[in-house]
This record gives structure tokens, C-alpha cells and sequence, in this order.
């Protein structure tokens, strides 16, 4: 019989929790012998890299838009934001190549591809509206030519790129939100099933 | 000089850069020298041996 | 209930195998410390690209006579922002999908009206210049059929026009005010006044610049530099930067389209609207791969996992 305490939904939401992701899943301290190759690094190196990108974007935030035209720390900073975000794709981008060829979604884990595709998207949408809000030659020049692309589908209507204020509140909290609220549920995935086994030779 | 010259881009690319056509394609060399340096680093991860293997087989 | 037969591209095989130490942590804080370091010699070494936003006031003072060109065509309708469609304005349908008009569907949310947008009303802030307010006044009161005749008249004149010494000369003889109007937008141009107007039609604080850009957009002045620097569609300039820098090299695949038939030539009225439905259809092959037979199987038949897992088959 089920106490009070029992049917909270608080203690249910820890029970479920602790069940399926138990600390040392969460944590682990050792991982499949197959785990060992290069190529198991873009992961954490794309995490890595989101991190520096996070970080250097909170410092252009704290000193507003234009500060790095007109700083050389700012410009400083500004280059730092630029060159984590290129580490972040090349690292992403090899990510998912050898996620593919080792057919990561298998065992149950389609899930974690489909985070991490839809993950790939909204990096693509960040990096697009960090560079029209740039507030220079180069945002002008990308919102001018893209407004076509998106108002062909429709979302111009909702989604206007020449809106500097729309653009970047999409770049500084929608969408960085969105990447790292999918980041959480993608590395979750991934604890919860472990990492994918090899394809079973015939021998 | 100090910071401001620490600052500053040690290779400067602030000029009109270079595009490689391949029929149809135009690619510039900056962005062809990052897709390179992809395949490189993707073929380079499937083949470098990785290290701590050893101690795995020294090990149990 | 029948245990379904094993599908190597579905599922895994239990592991079975050896463990190894593994520490996450660790290896975490050893990426970031390494990215962090990358990052650092990359923005020492390379810097940022930051090319000066144009304004209408370098515009129409590098050359004048392509803004009064483009001035024109926004007050007689003919500019590509007046004849554009959802969602600035309803003087087209807009691109379409076969039969899916998505753009007028979504409607008119970023409503523009060129001709008092960007001419009338920026020009009617002026004040204590009687000629112009007369001219406007009159401009005001003409019909339709009046103002375009004026206008042809100008635009037809305009083709022999020149900007000297800071005056527009056009030999319109049957515009009525659009001369007076016409010389009173360039000189607010060239003043950088104009720049100012259209951003704050709406207030004193602005985020919006929705108007200043798609003036400038209808004008060559934006594109010849694009053009200049490799940044035009038809460059595939969408992947890359100003200057020597990489650029958005991960739009690849979505610039390449627009490069190549039919998307080039008989899609081309269209080409945004189906190189995006395209494109949606790959990107959803790509997120359901686990799903579609066939796609999903490849990873298996090309054996590239050999390599990745080849201690463990050479242990096994």
C-alpha cells in the first residue's frame, strides 16, 4: 500500500529519476572497453566549445552591442566568440560523421540522433542570428540577401531579420536557451543508454 | 604597443580573400582550408591509434 | 508476445565485454582547458572581420545618382521592396510551392508602403522649407493618374541627369513637385538626416531596421560590394565572410542549390521557396535516418566502424 508520501509528485519525480539515471550512470567512473578511439572526442569537444561560446558571449553582453567596434578588448572578445564558434561547428560536424558511420542511434537511442540533429539546427539558427546582429557591413549584407529565403516560406511574417532588437533577442536568450535546454536532454540520452556497442561481426 | 599590440591579428585578413572555381563551385580558400582541415581531422581521429590501450591490456 | 528478430541497424547487441577507468570529469575539464587555449591562439593569430555598416548618407554621397534612381522607384512603385508581396505589401503573392502561396498565407506583418515610407513621410519632418511643403502639399493632392504621370516624366529624365557641386540637375519639365521633392530627399540623404528618419518613424528608441535596409537593398550600392567581395547569392555567398575570414562554411549544401538547374533557371522566379522545401526534406531524412531503410543501413555496409572499433574486434 502506497503512503501519502508515496503518490507526492515530487517523490515520484525522484524516484523515476534515480531509476533511470542513477548517479553512477549520471557520473560514471568506467566505460566499455570499446571506447577507445579518437573520434569519441568531439563530443565533449563540441560541450567544450559551447561553453567558450557561452562565455564569451556573456562578456559581449555585459558591455551591450556596439562595444566591440569600438574596444580593442571588445574586438578582442568579439574574435574569441568567433573563433569558439568555428571550433564548435568543425567539432560538431565531425561529431556527427562519426556518429553516423558507427549508427549511433541503435539499441533505443534514435532519440539522442534526433536531439542531436535537431541540436545542429538551432546551432545553425544561433550562429545566423549572431551574425546579423553583428551591427556592421557584413549583417547588413547577410539580413538583406536572407530576408528572401525566410519570407519565401513564410516566416517573414513572424521572423523579420532586418529587426536588429528581434534578431538579437533570438541570438542572446531564445536560442541559447533553446541549444542548451537540447544539449542537457542529448547528454542525458546518452547517459541513460551508454555509449553504442560495435555491430556484431559474422564471423 | 602592450595589450593593443597583443590584441591585434598576428595575420591580417581584413583584404579581399581568394575563391577556388571548380566548374560550378566557387569556395573561398579560408572556408576550403577549414573543410580540409575537417576531413583531415575526421580521417586523422579514425586512424592515430589512441593512447591508454596499453595500459588496459597491462591491466586485467 | 514474439521476441522481434534482431535488425543490426536497429538495434544493439548487448555488451558483454571489459570496462576501462574512465574519468568524466577529468576529460571534461581537459576539453574546455584545451578549446579555451585553441580559442585564444586563433583570436591572437587571426582577429575578427568588422567591416563599417554603409549608410544612406555614404550612399547617396558615393554615388548619388544610383540613390536618386532608387528614390524614384520607391515613390512611383517600381522598386523591388515596393513590388515585393507578403509580408512588407500585397503588390505580388509572394514566392509559392507548387500551389502553396506560404508568404501571402502568413500575411502582411512588416507593413511598408515605399512611396510614403520612404519618400513622403521622412521628407515631411523637414521643417522651414516652404518650396517643399508646397511640394509635398501638392504631391498630396494630386490623383494617382497626375502623380505618375509627374513621375514618368522625372524618371524618364533622369536617365540624362547629373549631380554637380551638390545639386541635382534632372531637366524634368512636366514633373510638377517631384524635382523639388526629389533634390530635398538627396540632400537629406547626404546629410545622414535621412538615415535618422527612417529608423525612428516610429519614436525616439529604435531596434528596428527594417526600412533603412530595404532601401538600400533596392539600390546597387550594397550589391556592388557584396559583388565585390564574393558575398552575392550567386557566389555562393552565403557561406562565405567579409574579408579573408571563413565563413558560415556549414551552409554549404543550402547555397549549393541555388547554383545548379533547375533552382538556377526555370525554378529561379521560385528558387527560395522550393531550395527551403527542399532543404526541410533533407533535413528531415537526416533527423528520421533511424528510421528509413535503406539510409540507415550504410553505416553498416560501409564498415568504417571497423576502423573506430578495430581493437575491439582484434580482441574479440
Amino acid at each position: 500500500m502506497s503512503t501519502e508520501i508515496d503518490r507526492q509528485w515530487t517523490t515520484r519525480l525522484r524516484k523515476t529519476v534515480v531509476e533511470k539515471l542513477p548517479p553512477d550512470k549520471l557520473l560514471p567512473d568506467t566505460q566499455p572497453a570499446y571506447v577507445a578511439s579518437w573520434i569519441y572526442v568531439f563530443g565533449v569537444t563540441t560541450l567544450a566549445a559551447l561553453a567558450i561560446v557561452i562565455l564569451t558571449g556573456c562578456v559581449l553582453a555585459m558591455k551591450g552591442p556596439l562595444w566591440w567596434h569600438l574596444s580593442g578588448t571588445g574586438h578582442f572578445v568579439n574574435s574569441l566568440h568567433l573563433w569558439s564558434v568555428e571550433i564548435f561547428f568543425f567539432a560538431m560536424v565531425i561529431h556527427l560523421w562519426g556518429k553516423y558511420f558507427m549508427a549511433a542511434w541503435r539499441g533505443g537511442r534514435q532519440l539522442t540522433w534526433v536531439t542531436g540533429v535537431v541540436l545542429f539546427l538551432t546551432s545553425v539558427g544561433a550562429g545566423f542570428t549572431g551574425y546579423v546582429s553583428q551591427t556592421n557591413y557584413d549583417s547588413q549584407w547577410i539580413s538583406t540577401q536572407a530576408k528572401d529565403g525566410i519570407n519565401a516560406t513564410g516566416g517573414g511574417a513572424i521572423f523579420n531579420v532586418l529587426n536588429l532588437g528581434q534578431m538579437l533577442m533570438w541570438h542572446i536568450v531564445l536560442l541559447p536557451l533553446a541549444a542548451v535546454a537540447l544539449t542537457a536532454v542529448h547528454v542525458i540520452y546518452v547517459r541513460i543508454k551508454g555509449v553504442v556497442p560495435p555491430f556484431e561481426e559474422v564471423k | 604597443m602592450g595589450l593593443t599590440g597583443l590584441l591585434g591579428a598576428v595575420f591580417n585578413l581584413d583584404h579581399v580573400g581568394k575563391y577556388i572555381h571548380w566548374g560550378f563551385i566557387q569556395l573561398s580558400v579560408s572556408n576550403a582550408i577549414v573543410i580540409g582541415l575537417m576531413i583531415v581531422t575526421f580521417i586523422s581521429a579514425l586512424f592515430l591509434p589512441f593512447p591508454g590501450r596499453r595500459n588496459r591490456k597491462e591491466g586485467k | 508476445m514474439a521476441k522481434k528478430a534482431f535488425n543490426p541497424d536497429v538495434d544493439a547487441p548487448v555488451y558483454k565485454g571489459k570496462y576501462a577507468p574512465y574519468d568524466i570529469i577529468k576529460e571534461g575539464t581537459i576539453a574546455v582547458v584545451v578549446v579555451a587555449l585553441l580559442t585564444v591562439v586563433l583570436a591572437v593569430l587571426f582577429s575578427s572581420p568588422d567591416e563599417k555598416a554603409v549608410t544612406i548618407k555614404t550612399w547617396s554621397n558615393a554615388t548619388p545618382m544610383d540613390f536618386v534612381a532608387t528614390a524614384m522607384t520607391e515613390l512611383d512603385g517600381t522598386s523591388g521592396t515596393a513590388t515585393y508581396g507578403p509580408p512588407y505589401n500585397n503588390a505580388a503573392t509572394g514566392q509559392q510551392v507548387g500551389p502553396l502561396t506560404l508568404a501571402k498565407w502568413m500575411g502582411i506583418n512588416v507593413n511598408v508602403n515605399t512611396a510614403n515610407d520612404f519618400v513622403v513621410a521622412p521628407l515631411s519632418t523637414l521643417a522651414d522649407q516652404p518650396a517643399l511643403t508646397t511640394a509635398l502639399t501638392t504631391f498630396a493632392g494630386a490623383s494617382s493618374a497626375q502623380r505618375a504621370s509627374w513621375e514618368a516624366d522625372y524618371s524618364k529624365a533622369l536617365g540624362t541627369g547629373t549631380f554637380s557641386g551638390g545639386t541635382l540637375q534632372v531637366s524634368a519639365t512636366n514633373a510638377g513637385p517631384v524635382p523639388v521633392m526629389m533634390s530635398a530627399l538627396t540632400a537629406m540623404a547626404r546629410s545622414g538626416a535621412l538615415d535618422q528618419a527612417l529608423v525612428t518613424a516610429k519614436g525616439f528608441y529604435t531596434t528596428d531596421y527594417t526600412k533603412p535596409l530595404l532601401f538600400m537593398a533596392d539600390g546597387s550600392f550594397l550589391a556592388n560590394k557584396a559583388q565585390a567581395q564574393h558575398l552575392s547569392g550567386d557566389q555562393w555567398g552565403m557561406m562565405n565572410e567579409t574579408g579573408s575570414y571563413p565563413g558560415q562554411a556549414w551552409l554549404w549544401l543550402y547555397t549549393m542549390w541555388y547554383q545548379v538547374p533547375p533552382f538556377s533557371t526555370s525554378w529561379g522566379a521560385n528558387a527560395d521557396a522550393l531550395v527551403w522545401a527542399f532543404m526541410m526534406i533533407l533535413t528531415l531524412l537526416l533527423a528520421l535516418m533511424p528510421w528509413i531503410p535503406g539510409l540507415r543501413s550504410i553505416p553498416r555496409k560501409v564498415k568504417i566502424y571497423r576502423l573506430i572499433w578495430r581493437e575491439h574486434y582484434k580482441n574479440a
